[in-house]
């Protein structure tokens, strides 16, 4: 295959933001997560927890609690404000004061009706959800303490409240409370500390707790008495979940478990049950803070970033991807834009961008110095993208798209904002740009917009629909949807050219080969497709691959292909990364059959080179660096790496709670 | 094992004149595992909830007619079956009220039984020996019925069992002091007759299906219980001929005076059987109990005591045992284990048993003989558990005897654990045969933590004078011999602060045994409970000990002197703080204490400077560990990769 030059680039300081609370939609058997800086995750369980869409953070906002209602995702914090999110347009859709201070906790009914807000000034504020707004129906409770957690009953008629030092049940028909649990933290060592009830959760007929003092409690609805105490950890229990058929029962800690109770028979065949506690999970270095229940997975959140996806079928014999373990921790989409021409690269971070020219003109050496780039207004960065040629950046937020103009000679290099760009481009999901730097496509829910760009300045020329995975050759525009429609443009026609057919999983990375024209497609669940755009049919490649089905190794890998590139020396190499690996995949050479060896390039390496023919298959795996947030090569057949250290991640994180180690 | 549980009384028994009746005819399984139908001998048929206590429903036959045979349930038409006067056959339903309003039939001969058949049309046994089908008897009453047996022929125990999924009946008729076991089965049609050995008829029998065949068991009154394997043949016919059926002792069951009157027997599962009437070997006369004894191991697995007078009978449902007793019918649950060493034990029978005579010296050669016989690891660990019992309680019965050295010997091939003869050990405290105590301890992997304490009570209360005409093992002497030599050379030269060098509190064979229960394996929340039970004076005592062993042990003294078997350092830092735990309070207020438990501060001092020395240790280890990882992290560098 031959040697390749790796310019190995660790100064891409991402850092991503903790998980502050979860929303698991059984309907459409989505996925929300909210992270600390405002930003609004949303993944597929169906498609091996694919993250489909990001809504943008801002900064101050701070969400608490998320809570679907149908197809909708409401979201509140200590804003004070409960806010609609528009998963099409990936924004907030209205945003609403709640008049009662900082929201802790909402929760909709079972009827999906209404929503009720766990305000800090101590009342409850149900709200009435209507077609495009929601109005403020009525407030109940109001003394003072803050309402930190809620739950329904599944009747729709009760509503427990968590608080400090007790909970409360508040009946809806009535608005008045009708019990008042006193949770106490016990010892008395600590009994003037108080104790937070930090989540609950209203089963047929016990009320659940978990506080601060450790402990997770069950409470008789009807007699208002404690049936149940386990003391699970000595911290904090931050947050609990329910599975739907209420047989199982998970709690997430300061210490970063997840224990689970199960609703077992007290002696086997008889009818008596109780909740036993039954499995610890510790997957998590710091607090759990959200937990979702998701039928034969727990997904546990919290503030060491990562989204833990756990199968709780773990006795099933064969491994498959949804019996293992997963971990997110790094976005599933390019936070990284690389100028293949110039060598420069751009770093998106939430609030800046940051951009490393290479300033020797060596071909070896990539000298870099910084050149960054603040952010106007509170929106963080939803998408960014620098020309191959170098000379132009754009990015977009929430509320706009801006773009600049790079102009450097010898040592200067100077930005300046372009002026006057159309106004129909006002908000992108994915930006990109033509091969030969003429124009920057934007793509929105409902077109691609192209802009042409001259060195005066832009100009709107055409709006392509509909369409978030933009990629380009110059001459065809593909572009790929939620939904997992792939629909490729002709750029000189500026005419819709044909549709891909479309596959079950979501497209999680593409890229057209520049001088094949053909398209290359990765889905979630790691299929590869090759269209050819000119024949408008899967290539006989491509017909291959399905025909010999990929190798298990392959398949069972479990974070997405984030980019697609090409070898511009080599048109049969297609490049291909991950979080853990990156894989050339040389067209030539025969796909690995299902009994061979996947990973064999030591194998390979020890080999004599005439029988390392014989041997090779198609996939060249190389997990050198790790982890990968960009992969890309430039003109001179030298690889881009930008990794990003675990270690650098974790130790940016702050102290987790201290446990007692042996003589420590 | 087997195991009786909590006798519960099902009903008050309508004893019949002079009393030798207990009034029952049959209790036979009904709708559901938990209903019987109970069968009067007199006039009515009662069927009881048996977790309820109470009756469901009861019918009475007019004045005049008695019920002639057990009545039973057909689940096939849920109706239940009784033959009154020997002729009339009559079916009713739950919802019946009065029998004598439901169907009845009078039939050509007289019934025996009418027997349910699982799954299938209930059989009408008569007396002659005849077989029907119920529903074809029903269909046509009046047909005539054959006589298979001779006149004088009685029949004395019919059952129907389900063999090879095909249902067998079989029946004892005993003619001129002549037991002949008769068998049928349908599909294949097939008959045959067998001679049991011995001719006098049993007291009681049950039977089990067996791979092939049918197992009789019987229990005859002289208190032998013998099982003959029927075997089922596979094709059908009619064999006319009397083949003779052999049989096997089971068990030789002690009797007493005279012989067994009323008794009966039902075999549980293949290597257990319920017995009744059958005087329990190791209770007075006059006490009657129901017992389950093993087959296999012929060891008496569960007894009961029943008050008041047994009639002899005995009848099993669905795990549960059904006895009358004086005025009243109880039910007693019991379960049965699996006893999976049967076919093992089928060749050891007689060891035991044949010492119970023997004198001491006796015992001991036999006991010598059967060992070195013996090769099988798995054969001997029962027998000789066996064995041992036999011994244990015969020394308990008879206070003279005790075969010290069979007992050692019995000990020493370390085929014995605690559970296999709990009461070894205890005997030999009893008998203060310490040297016994200390093989027990090192051999047995199992003494629960109240007896190790009780012998540690024992060997602190003990005077050493006593001890120390005791002979202990050599090695474990030796080793503590070690340790006091040791403590004598040094102990005037270093005088440190720590109390590390003192005289060893206790004598020489005391600290042996001590040693001993140092190294008891036990779990502390259990053992804390019996620690409590020792006094004061033992206990400073026992700490002194341990505070001597551990000056010992952190002088590295006890490396020099070798053992094969000497407590751990740690075992003896988790008794201090065991007994520490369970006195402290008396500790605290005992004077003589005082200097003992400021010393063990101390100890304990040292300990935890020793540790966080450690954690120091620890913490720079993994500094250096970390410095190693992050070796070659910089911002940015250019690599060169080849891929194959």
């Amino acid at each position: 295959m031959g040697e390749f030059t790796v310019h190995r680039v660790r100064f891409f300081h991402y850092m991503p933001s903790g998980i502050c609370a979860m929303a698991f939609n059984r309907r459409t058997e989505r996925l929300a997560v909210a992270r600390t800086d405002g930003s609004v995750e949303l993944y597929s369980r169906t498609d091996h927890f694919f993250q489909e869409k990001v809504v943008p953070g801002r900064q101050q906002r701070s969400i608490q609690a998320l809570c679907w209602v149908g197809k909708r995702l409401f979201g509140a914090g200590l804003s004070g404000e409960i806010a609609e999110f528009d998963l099409d347009n990936l924004r907030l859709k209205f945003s609403q004061d709640a008049y009662g201070g900082p929201i802790w906790s909402i929760v909709c009914n079972p009827q999906g009706t209404h929503l009720a807000a766990g305000c800090e000034d101590g009342t409850v504020k149900l709200f009435e959800i209507l077609e495009d707004q929601i109005r403020f129906e009525r407030n109940m409770g109001g003394q003072k303490g803050r309402i930190i957690s809620l739950a329904w009953h599944s009747s729709g008629t009760k509503i427990a409240a968590g608080m400090i030092d007790m909970i409360k049940v508040f009946d809806l028909d009535s608005g008045n409370a009708v019990q008042r649990l006193l949770v106490e933290r016990g010892s008395r060592m600590q009994q003037s500390q108080e104790c937070v009830v930090w989540s609950v959760l209203f089963l047929s007929d016990i009320i659940v707790s978990g506080d601060s003092a450790g402990k997770v409690k069950m409470w008789d609805v009807n007699t208002g008495t404690l049936i149940k105490n386990h003391q699970v950890t000595e911290w904090d229990v931050l947050t609990l979940s329910v599975s739907q058929d209420e047989t199982s029962l998970f709690a997430g800690t300061s210490e970063g478990t997840v224990v689970q109770f199960q609703l077992l028979d007290v002696v086997l065949g008889q009818e008596e049950k109780e909740w036993v506690r039954t499995r610890t999970f510790k997957n998590h270095t710091h607090d759990v803070i959200a937990l979702a229940e998701a039928d034969t997975v727990i997904i546990s959140g919290g503030m060491d970033t990562q989204l833990v996806v756990r199968p709780l079928l773990d006795k099933l014999d064969f491994k498959s991807r949804d019996s293992s373990l997963l971990k997110i921790l790094f976005p599933q989409r390019s936070l990284v834009s690389c100028a293949k021409k110039a060598g420069l690269l751009l770093f998106q971070y939430p609030t800046h961008l940051e951009l490393w020219l290479k300033t020797c003109p060596s071909v070896h050496l990539m000298c870099l110095f910084p050149v960054r780039l603040g952010l106007q207004g509170e929106d963080h960065v939803c998408c960014s993208a620098v020309a191959p040629c170098g000379e132009w950046i754009a990015y977009s937020t929430t509320s706009g798209i801006r773009l600049y103009r790079l102009q450097r000679d010898n040592k200067n290099v100077s930005i300046t904002k372009v002026p006057k760009l159309p106004k129909v481009l006002r908000h992108a999901h994915q930006l990109c740009f033509s091969p030969d730097s003429s124009h920057l496509y934007g793509t929105t829910s409902s077109a691609v917009h192209v802009v042409a760009l001259t060195s005066a300045g832009c100009k709107f020329e055409h709006s392509l629909k509909p369409n978030s995975c933009v990629d380009s050759d110059g001459k065809f525009l593909a572009s790929a949807n939620s939904n997992s429609e792939i629909h490729i443009y002709n750029m000189h026609k500026l005419k819709a050219h044909c549709t891909v057919p479309v596959y079950r999983s979501g497209v999680s990375a593409m890229g057209i080969h520049p001088e094949t024209n053909n398209l290359v497609i990765v889905h979630a669940d790691h299929q590869i497709f090759e269209f050819s755009i000119e024949q408008m049919q899967y290539t006989d490649w491509s017909r291959r691959v399905q025909k010999e089905g990929l190798h298990h190794v392959w398949l069972e890998r479990d974070t997405p292909v984030i980019n697609v590139t090409f070898n511009p020396q080599n048109p049969n190499h297609v490049i291909l990364h991950d979080s853990y690996m990156f894989c050339i995949i040389d067209q030539s050479l025969p796909l690995p059959d299902r009994k061979s060896q996947f990973h064999n390039q030591l194998t390979l390496k020890s080999l004599p080179e005439a029988e390392r023919l014989k041997h090779s298959h198609a996939f060249k795996e190389c997990k050198l660096y790790q982890p990968l947030l960009c992969v890309d090569m430039l003109e001179n057949q030298s690889l881009v790496v930008v990794e990003r250290p675990l270690l650098d991640i974790t130790t940016n994180l702050p102290a987790p709670v201290r446990q007692k180690k042996f003589a420590t | 094992m087997a195991a009786l549980y909590e006798a519960t009384t099902l009903c008050v028994l309508n004893v019949g004149p002079g009393g030798s009746d207990s009034g029952i005819s049959g209790i036979e399984p009904s709708a559901d595992d938990d209903q019987v139908v109970v069968t009067d001998s007199a006039r009515s048929v009662t069927v009881y909830k048996v977790s309820d206590k109470k009756a469901l429903g009861s019918w009475t036959v007019k004045q005049g007619q008695t019920v002639t045979c057990p009545a039973i349930y057909n689940p096939q038409t849920s109706e239940y079956v009784v033959v009154t006067d020997s002729k009339v056959i009559r079916v009713w339903k739950d919802s019946d009220i009065n029998i004598d309003r439901a169907f009845k039939t009078t039939v050509s001969a007289d019934v025996w039984r009418v027997l349910s058949v699982p799954d299938s049309e209930p059989l009408v046994l008569f007396q002659r020996g005849a077989v029907r089908r119920l529903d074809t008897l029903l269909a046509d009453p009046q047909q005539p019925v054959e006589n298979v047996l001779p006149e004088e022929a009685v029949i004395r125990w019919s059952a129907v069992l389900n063999v090879e999924q095909q249902p067998c009946l079989m029946f004892l008729s005993e003619q001129k002091g002549e037991t002949l076991l008769l068998m049928q089965r349908r599909h294949p049609d097939s008959a045959a007759r067998y001679r049991l050995e011995g001719g006098e008829a049993p007291l009681s029998c049950s039977a089990l299906p067996c791979d092939g065949g049918v197992r009789l068991f019987c229990l005859y009154s002289s208190g032998s219980v013998y099982e003959s394997v029927v075997p089922i043949r596979g094709a059908g016919g009619v064999v006319e001929e009397v083949q003779p059926l052999p049989r096997t002792l089971l068990l030789n069951l002690p009797v007493g005076e005279g012989k067994l009157e009323s008794a009966s027997a039902v075999s549980l599962d293949d290597a257990h059987v319920a017995l009744v009437g059958v005087p329990h070997p190791s209770a007075g006369p006059g006490k009657d109990f129901l017992c389950i004894w093993n087959t296999n191991f012929q060891t008496l697995q569960a007894a009961k005591e029943m008050a008041g007078r047994i009639y002899g009978q005995l009848w099993c449902s669905c795990g549960k045992l059904y006895v009358p007793h004086g005025k009243s019918l109880s039910v007693i649950p019991f379960k049965c284990q699996k006893s999976s060493l049967a076919a093992a034990m089928g060749k050891l029978r007689q060891a035991g048993s044949n010492g119970t005579i023997a004198s001491a010296e006796e015992v001991q050669k036999k006991v010598s003989a059967f060992l070195s016989n013996l090769k099988n690891l798995h054969v001997i660990q029962v027998a000789a558990g066996g064995l041992a019992s036999v011994l244990v309680s015969r020394c308990q019965e008879q206070p003279g005897f005790y075969p010290h050295s069979a007992l050692v010997q019995l000990v020493h091939s370390q085929c014995l654990s605690y559970s296999v003869c709990p009461h070894l050990l205890t005997l030999a405290l009893e008998k203060k045969d310490y040297a016994l105590c200390q093989f027990c301890l090192q051999v047995f992997p199992d003494i629960p933590e109240a007896v190790a304490c009780s012998c540690l009570k024992a060997f602190l209360s003990e005077s050493d004078g006593t001890l120390d005409t005791v002979s202990l093992e050599r090695d474990s002497v030796a080793f503590v011999e070690g340790l006091i030599a040791n403590s004598t050379q040094e102990g005037g030269e270093t005088q440190s602060s720590m109390p590390l060098d003192m005289k060893c509190p206790v004598g020489l064979h005391k600290a042996v045994l001590l040693n001993e229960i140092l190294q008891v394996a036990y779990s502390d929340c259990f053992l804390l409970l019996h620690l409590k039970t020792l006094s004061a004076p033992q206990v400073i005592l026992f700490l002194q000990y341990l505070q001597f062993l551990y000056g010992k042990y952190s002088q590295d003294l006890h490396t020099q002197v070798s053992a094969l078997r000497s407590p751990a350092m740690t075992q003896i830092l988790d008794w201090i703080c065991l007994l520490v735990d369970a006195h402290f309070t008396v500790l605290v207020m005992a004077p003589e204490a005082r200097e003992l438990l400021s010393h063990l501060h101390k100890v304990v001092r040292l300990q935890v400077k020793v540790f966080s020395e450690l954690g120091k240790i620890e913490g720079c280890l993994q500094a250096l560990q970390k410095a190693k990882q992050s070796g070659d992290v910089c911002q940015y560098s250019i690599e060169v990769i080849e891929l194959f």
